[in-house]
């Protein structure tokens, strides 16, 4: 983890997740005349939520480009092209979509530099945007990172705040490896303070969002917004909650995580995905083998349902984890009983999207 | 388009090289074939044997720079490139000094020095692969093209529309190289595919300009091969070559299999006497390009170089077991 803030000339400035990406590609096609941006939609009228906004019209049809309706052999292309020497970044609206590339995925890109002796590498960043409510449904609102952290030879990067989507988003681009970076939706309006220069930050290192001595609560994307508002609902209760943002879940930061368990003696792991099989799953395997004799009660996960997400909103209220039920885990794990009516009544937008901004259809 | 005919004018240099390097990959094949029972080669390995022309006037029509990529059955294309020999039958014996240390075995041969740069085993996984070369290619405006070798079977996987296409649209310096052999394995081509289908036909529907070609006469596959070449180089955009063969092993391993049913002997034995290397040899002697005693010394020649690259395999060490946990990441 990187413990040490690093020196910034500006830190004030606020901008969104969505604009902090759109200006890391911008700086990164500057910077790198390798880099190309493609994608189904990238050169559309809504350019990917405005992450893509003045690509086309500054770099041009060569590296900026949209692309048939093709997710399997134009993951295999962005491969080849990355073997040829590009930096690739190739764009999936929808993380579900990108299901029909997994021989890419998994029999080419993951596999390129080992399987060949160490002599090829594959320097490709593929943006995947997965989001939860509003009715997504189904197909298209699958987390499925647990899926890809499985697979050596991947990097699968989760920011969760408008300054690591552009530090992240910027080191995965520059990463010699496959990089997937998962976009929640929910996270594109989330204002943060982005320095304006391009800069990169380390995959593999978390992030203390919050500090505490009471309950590890270990996080990834979007769960880690959820997570910050429990936690300081519950610091105005005295009780106090490391937050650790993964940011990235392959490299994962056993050390960090091991670090915090071992100080506060209680896990709880959160994850966006299914249950099932989840990171947060080996998060509380692992931490129970290295830190079972500091661990003062059982580990705790917190993931979605071991369901599809249904469409209407009837059927999704109950069906998101939020700040109420890990404030309750929390109180749980500590033996206390928390009223969390006051948490949720602060919540003044309906249940199935992220805040006032969103209006859908995406 | 089909290509056909006889080049009784071509170069004699020319004429020398495609017929060695025929016979050096079917030596090495048969090498390959006859040490397989040892067990030391412990690696799925499907041969190329009946196949050779194909590959051979494809890759002496390209330059060294050219760029690369096969399948499962790619020793003929990386040797045919240029490929190193002993780096590959190191590789199929799991040997440190293989051309993947190790890692990859018979399916997975790379030598980036010839512009090889990969075979790979799920059919249709190279495809987009090679495409993407040829993106890179293009963005990058080198002359370079990018050869993609692959199957009859191939052309039913979505991922070869999907490359084929895509090249179409960007007319991208791709070449697409299909042996149809018949065969996906022990299907034939009358469950995969409809009656009186020509897939350089159907290309052509996608719009790519395409033709065929008898893969068994080399000389015809090199000149169609320059047509090709010519026309991406021009800046014409993908070409899609069709090469009929036939494979005469069995699909993975060293023997002959058609007692399994699967095909007949008959058709077999009518392939057989259209071998590619007993074809051109015949119609060398016969102009006299070359002699019997010349085919001899040529033939002499190529079983040392091939013997002492079975030997260089065979002495070679094994990797180390830490090598099992490394090179994961770049």
């Amino acid at each position: 983890m990187n413990m040490l803030e690093r020196t910034r000339p500006d830190t004030s400035r606020k901008t969104t997740f969505a604009k902090a990406i759109n200006e890391c590609l911008h700086q990164s096609m500057v910077a790198d005349a390798d880099v190309i941006v493609y994608g189904l939609g990238v050169t559309d009228p809504k350019a990917i939520f405005g992450t893509t906004d003045g690509l086309e019209a500054r770099f041009g049809k060569e590296r900026v480009f949209d692309i048939p309706t093709a997710e399997n052999a134009m993951t295999g292309v962005g491969i080849g092209a990355a073997i040829q020497g590009l930096r690739p970044v190739m764009v999936h609206q929808r993380l579900d979509f990108f299901l029909l590339a997994m021989d890419q995925l998994v029999n080419a890109a993951a596999k390129w530099r080992f399987m060949f002796g160490g002599q090829s590498s594959v320097p490709i960043t593929i943006r995947l945007i997965m989001g939860r409510g509003w009715g997504q449904g189904p197909t298209h609102s699958q987390n499925l990172q647990a899926w890809f952290a499985h697979i050596p030879g991947l990097k699968v990067v989760m920011p969760a705040s408008a300054e690591d989507a552009k530090g992240l988003l910027a080191g995965s681009i520059a990463d010699n490896n496959p990089v997937l970076f998962l976009e929640h939706r929910w996270l594109h309006n989330l204002q943060g303070s982005v320095p304006e220069e391009l800069y990169k930050t380390p995959l593999g290192e978390a992030r203390m969002a919050r500090e505490g001595d009471d309950v590890s609560i270990v996080a990834m994307s979007y769960m880690t917004v959820e997570a910050v508002r429990a936690a300081d609902f519950l610091s105005g209760l005295g009780i106090y909650c490391d937050v650790l943002d993964l940011r990235s879940i392959r490299p994962l930061d056993w050390p960090s995580v091991f670090a915090s368990v071992s100080r506060t003696g209680r896990l709880l792991a959160l994850d966006t995905g299914h249950t099932t099989g989840s990171v947060a799953g080996e998060i509380v395997a692992r931490v129970s083998t290295n830190c079972w004799d500091k661990l003062k009660c059982a580990p705790r996960r917190i993931a979605m349902p071991d369901f599809p997400e249904a469409t209407s909103p009837a059927l999704t209220r109950g069906y998101h984890p939020r700040a109420e039920h890990i404030t309750e885990a929390v109180a749980q794990m500590l033996g206390q009983t928390i009223d969390t009516r006051p948490l949720i009544a602060g919540r003044n937008f309906p249940h199935d999207v992220p805040g006032d901004w969103f209006n859908g259809p995406f | 388009m089909t290509i056909t005919g006889l080049f009784p004018d071509m170069e004699t240099p020319l004429s020398l090289r495609l017929l060695r390097d025929m016979l050096f990959i079917r030596k090495v094949e048969e090498g390959i074939a006859d040490r397989y029972p040892t067990g030391e080669m412990r690696c799925p390995t499907h041969l190329s044997i009946g196949q050779e022309a194909a590959a051979v006037a494809l890759c002496v029509a390209l330059e060294e720079k050219d760029l690369a990529v096969s399948t499962h059955r790619a020793h003929a294309h990386y040797l045919a490139k240029g490929g190193s020999l002993p780096a590959m039958l190191a590789e199929i014996y799991g040997r440190v000094t293989g051309c993947c240390r190790g890692r990859g075995g018979s399916m997975h041969l790379i030598d980036k020095s010839v512009g090889f740069l990969g075979s790979t085993a799920i059919v249709g996984n190279s495809v987009p692969i090679g495409t993407g070369l040829a993106l890179s290619l293009q963005v990058k405006k080198s002359r370079q093209i990018a050869a993609i070798f692959f199957g009859d079977g191939c052309v039913e996987e979505g991922s070869f529309y999907e490359s084929a296409n895509f090249a179409v649209v960007r007319k991208l310096p791709a070449l697409f190289v299909c042996e149809n052999n018949l065969y996906s394995v022990y299907s034939p081509l009358s469950v995969r595919q409809p009656d009186g289908r020509k897939i350089h036909k159907m290309v052509e529907g996608l719009g790519m300009t395409s033709a065929t070609v008898d893969g068994n006469d080399v000389e015809a596959a090199y000149a169609a091969s320059q047509v090709a070449i010519t026309h991406i180089r021009g800046g014409k955009g993908p070409f899609f070559l069709e090469l009929s063969t036939y494979r005469w092993r069995e699909h993975c391993g060293p023997n002959f299999d058609n007692d399994t049913g699967y095909r007949t002997e008959a058709e077999f034995l009518g392939w057989k006497s259209r071998d590619p290397i007993e074809l051109y040899q015949q119609r060398l002697l016969k102009h006299g390009v070359i002699d019997a005693n010349g085919l001899r010394a040529l033939c002499a020649q190529l079983d040392i170089e091939v013997l002492a690259a079975f030997q260089f395999a065979e002495s070679s060490p094994f990797p180390d077991q830490a090598e099992a946990f490394s090179d994961e990441y770049a």
